[in-house]
């Protein structure tokens, strides 16, 4: 399915947002994720389930004034 | 030292972290600044989560409060989501309310920035709003539960230094038991000095530091400027006059003629 990750397309399979986040090598603790405008937990990664044209942001901390 | 929602802080400078020349000249700036609080921002992270964690790290080692912002964002979703994506990052309820309004000037949207402040209160946060110095505006911000204010002093990153004295001083008087923070558009430590002698609890800076020669060492010169404007104002200074007042006293002196 197509999915949006920060801007860019992919075409690819993943059940969950946690799925999407391990196949492309997002790791780590300092992650923020969104999907389509709406905060999606950390904790609550693993059974968020993903459809096609989903929009997904993964944010993370960053310098800033 | 200032309480910022029940939290005491042991410093009254507040330190950006962006566009330090290295991580290791950002840390030095920290730690030479005695500052208790860093913003901090959330952006896009490159696959593979690399560049955020290494970041990351370096604050969790600071030992430092993090205060992160809704930089950059000029709408109030945008602010709300970006906000409620920080608190899962940073595992904390306070937030830089950034709703920009203006592209050259970076002014912030008074009216999206009060709606936001409303939205996130409610959801817990606590909010540190920067805004104009505008009493109205100050008014709907607390009338919307924030409890710190942080009125600019002119544009981010212009370094010009207060513009309107006049307006820091009567919000400081309209809002005596509120915490202001001066927040953007410091450039020297006499400017921050300046402020601090109006009475204000607190200054937010960033360029000013991380854009000198030496931003430790300028880190350092800011703090030693906030203070003293802190104590000259608990210390009561002279009110301006036009005509002279003899320092030495006259009484005794010499008759030579």
């Amino acid at each position: 399915m197509k999915l949006i990750v920060n801007g860019e397309e992919h075409e690819l399979q993943a059940a969950t947002l946690a799925e999407l986040l391990a196949f492309l090598e997002y790791d780590g603790d300092w992650l923020a994720t969104a999907v389509n405008g709406e905060l999606v937990h950390s904790a609550d990664r693993r059974i968020h389930l993903l459809k096609d044209s989903d929009r997904i942001e993964v944010l993370s901390p960053m310098q800033g004034g | 030292m200032p309480q910022f929602y029940g939290t005491e802080v042991r410093s009254r400078l507040l330190l950006g972290t962006a566009r330090y020349p290295s991580p290791a000249i950002l840390a030095e700036a920290v730690r030479r600044s005695g500052t208790d609080i860093v913003t901090v921002s959330l952006r896009r992270e490159s696959a593979g989560g690399k560049n955020g964690g290494a970041f990351f790290q370096l604050i969790r080692e600071l030992g430092v409060h993090v205060l992160p912002n809704t930089a950059g964002c000029h709408s109030v979703s945008e602010a709300v989501l970006t906000a409620r994506m920080a608190r899962d990052v940073f595992a904390t309820n306070w937030i830089k309310l950034e709703v920009i309004g203006h592209h050259d000037t970076l002014q912030p949207d008074v009216f999206g920035l009060v709606e936001a402040a409303g939205i996130l209160t409610g959801e817990g946060f606590e909010v540190f709003p920067y805004t104009t110095d505008d009493l109205v505006v100050a008014e709907r911000l607390l009338e919307a539960g924030c409890k710190v204010l942080m009125p600019w002093c002119a544009p981010i990153g212009s370094a010009v230094g207060p513009r309107n004295l006049a307006a820091l001083r009567t919000m400081r008087a309209a809002f005596a038991d509120v915490p202001l923070i001066v927040d953007a558009g410091i450039g020297r430590p006499s400017h921050a000095a300046t402020v601090m002698e109006l009475g204000y609890d607190a200054v937010l800076l960033n360029t000013a530091v991380a854009g000198a020669a030496d931003p430790a060492a300028m880190a350092e010169a800011f703090a030693s400027a906030i203070e003293a404007g802190h104590m000259a104002h608990g210390a009561g200074m002279l009110e301006p006059r036009d005509m002279a007042v003899p320092s030495t006293p006259v009484i005794g002196k010499a008759v030579f003629s």
